[in-house]
């Protein structure tokens, strides 16, 4: 009980400082925006070639943007030692990841669902179509994300080029987990129900999500207290 | 001492690389419908296992680090790690080369192919991460945390990979892959060599990290003073 | 029960030995100088007694528990060299975060009872950003003494606060050795942490030099230490 409510106080925090200043947050967006509209240089916008790699393309964006937010996690902790404060208090390594974690989740999805109607627009795809499911896949691939990047961001924290070498590391990793989101995604966009083969994928990303939860959970000790 | 016995085992194995290599210039046919390029199979093959050997043996040493925070693991794990980003690249290469005889293009994204690339892409920042952190103890640390997250995405990007299209010839050791028994006991003692190589490279490695680290103490001592 | 054990401590950077073998106790209520000149190790050692890092070999105990452990971390309140002080945070958000970090049972007022203490009730709404220096180095020693910490660890307090949070930190710390807490800081200024010490423990390059009580001789003469146990 004590466990979860250090990491809603640990989220809350990380969530009112990132609402208060909006630095990762305005930055992601607008990055965001920007390689919506690069993209539209890319591909012809509104051709049936688009429309099979929206989902792709969707998903580029929601893992180029989540770069930014999470690379603001840890580093955000770096001022006046703040790290240091809080892995000094009775919380634990578990708790404060996932506390930061939980709060990336939220951001992240709070792009995504700021970026979906945008990207409906400009590309001229009705989203709103499946939307449950197409809802549960971007649940459960960002999840995946913050956590792996949450990891991450306490990884290279204390690291020169932090903001080199989050991306650099991360992508790899979540490839599967962005892979299984991006097959799912172009299916659901396109209208088409969640069938046989798609719940292969949404296998993958349930199963991605639990193991690198858990790895997360057992490792971010040995990540944060040297 | 340990030097010398790493020299002759080298010596060894290159005797006997050079050994197969004559056997399979001269002693094997060309294959029936591949021709002469079909030999890269014996040096493509190995070094992928010799490759997973490594990563294997980085994981088994980076968990032994976090357990035991003896920092000859942390050695064995980043000279494994080279090794087999080394005979990764061997692998990478040696099959491009087949490829673009074979099927004409030197790179399909096939399942095969991009899951070994992604792995060698995995460990390569691995090595980055290494060279960003200057304290050997937390390099050990961290990099160690990122080995096991490494390893630990392998199955997912096969099995995710997968479920795309191959064109990648069926695998020769196990499933509906068909090879002469010459071809493949070819294939097992080609890796004879390849294997005691890594393991040279390894040993070679391990030593220079140690003098390394020794020199780093011997630097802090200075600067202490 | 000792406040704190320190047994048989090395820390390693790669080969080089940064701590060597630190051993001491500490009883409940002594003030501890920790001295040692810039690199013998006071922060290396501070870090690990607050949980922040781990001793190579060694263990540490606070009040017979593991350093690591919750319940020695909740005893524990640090001073570093950063505030540990949240800059988007009102003050009063900043003390509530950690008055609910330590799971004290009435977070709003002991961050309300601190905000009064430090002199800043008035500012409470205020972003630490918009503090002046002093305001936040006030609002760091409320942080630290906000779950009432037994053992409070300080590394160079007094080097980076101006007058009026030395004077503040000087009252705190004198009424909770009053209530039989314990203080551990390292410093450079030696005359106002040797006037409050009751015992000193001097590292040099990683070694145990000296540890006792503090004497009269060093509070007359601040080389006297230096001079005395090694290192000239």
């Amino acid at each position: 009980m004590l466990f979860f409510r250090q990491v809603a106080t640990v989220a809350a925090k990380d969530l009112r400082s990132e609402l208060r200043t909006k630095e990762a947050l305005n930055a992601s967006l607008s990055f965001a925006l920007v390689i919506l509209l690069l993209f539209s240089f890319a591909f012809s916008p509104t051709s049936d070639m688009t429309r099979e790699i929206s989902g792709g393309l969707l998903w580029l964006v929601f893992a180029f943007a989540g770069a930014l937010i999470l690379n603001r996690s840890f580093a955000r902790e770096l001022e006046n030692d703040c790290l240091d404060a809080l892995i000094s208090s009775p919380v634990s390594s578990p708790a404060l990841f996932l506390g930061k974690a939980l709060a990336n989740y939220v951001l992240l999805l709070g792009i995504e669902f700021v970026c979906l109607p945008v990207f409906g627009v400009f590309y001229n795809v009705s989203w709103a179509q499946q939307l449950p499911s197409l809802a549960l896949v971007l649940v459960l691939a960002s999840w995946g994300v913050s956590v792996v990047g949450t990891v991450f961001s306490a990884l290279t924290v204390n690291m020169r080029l932090r903001e080199l070498m989050l991306p650099m590391l991360v992508y790899p990793i979540l490839i599967p987990c962005l892979m299984a989101a991006m097959q799912l995604t172009t299916p659901l966009l396109a209208g088409e129900p969640l069938t046989g083969d798609l719940f292969a994928w949404l296998r993958l990303l349930v199963g991605f999500d639990i193991i690198f939860t858990a790895l997360a959970v057992v490792l971010i000790d040995t990540v944060l207290i040297g | 001492m340990r030097e010398k016995i790493l020299y002759s085992l080298g010596i060894v194995a290159a005797l006997f690389l050079a050994r197969n290599i004559w056997k399979m210039l001269v002693g094997l046919p060309d294959e029936a419908f591949q021709g002469a390029i079909f030999r890269v199979i014996f040096f493509h093959v190995p070094a992928a296992f010799t490759c997973f050997a490594c990563y294997l043996t980085a994981l088994i040493a980076s968990i032994s680090y976090l357990k035991s925070k003896n920092l000859k693991w942390d050695s064995l794990s980043v000279s494994a790690t080279e090794v087999g980003l080394a005979f990764g690249a061997a692998n990478l290469v040696s099959g491009m080369i087949w490829a673009r005889i074979i099927w004409g293009i030197w790179w399909t994204w096939d399942w095969r192919l991009t899951s070994s690339l992604i792995c060698w892409l995995l460990y390569a920042g691995y090595l980055v991460l290494r060279r960003a952190v200057e304290e050997p103890t937390e390099r050990a640390r961290l990099s160690a945390v990122m080995s096991i997250l490494s390893f630990s995405v392998v199955p997912f990007v096969f099995f995710s990979i997968k479920w795309f299209r191959t064109q990648h010839p069926q695998p020769v050791l196990y499933g509906e892959g068909k090879m002469d028994s010459a071809y493949r006991s070819m294939l097992y003692i080609n890796w004879i060599p390849l294997l005691m190589i890594a393991v040279i490279f390894v040993a070679v490695r391990m030593l220079q990290e140690k003098r390394q680290r020794e020199i780093d103490a011997l630097r802090r001592t200075v600067h202490a003073f | 029960m000792r406040a704190l054990a320190v047994e048989g401590v090395w820390k390693f950077y790669g080969d080089y030995p940064a701590l060597r073998d630190i051993g001491f106790d500490v009883q409940p209520g002594q003030c501890v100088a920790l001295l040692g000149r810039n690199g013998a190790g006071k922060t290396t050692l501070l870090r690990i007694l607050a949980g922040l890092s781990r001793p190579s070999k060694g263990a540490v105990k606070v009040f017979d528990k593991d350093h690591l452990d919750r319940s020695a971390r909740s005893a524990i309140g640090i001073i570093g060299h950063g505030i540990g002080i949240y800059d988007e945070l009102s003050a009063l958000e900043n003390l509530r975060l950690f008055a609910g970090l330590y799971g004290l049972q009435s977070p709003d007022k002991a961050a309300h009872q601190w905000l009064e203490r430090t002199g800043l009730e008035r500012v409470k709404d205020g972003l630490v950003r918009e503090f002046s220096r002093g305001m936040r180095q006030r609002l760091a020693v409320a942080r630290a003494f906000l779950h009432r910490p037994q053992l409070l660890l300080l590394d160079e307090p007094f080097t980076a606060l101006d007058d009026r949070a030395i004077a503040l930190l000087q009252s705190l710390l004198k009424e909770s050795l009053a209530q039989g807490s314990t203080v551990i800081m390292s410093t450079h200024q030696l005359r106002e942490a040797l006037e409050l010490a009751t015992h000193v423990v001097l590292i040099n390059r990683g070694k145990l030099a000296h540890t006792g009580l503090r004497t009269q001789e060093m509070l007359d003469d601040p080389t006297y230490l230096y001079r005395t146990y090694g290192e000239a």
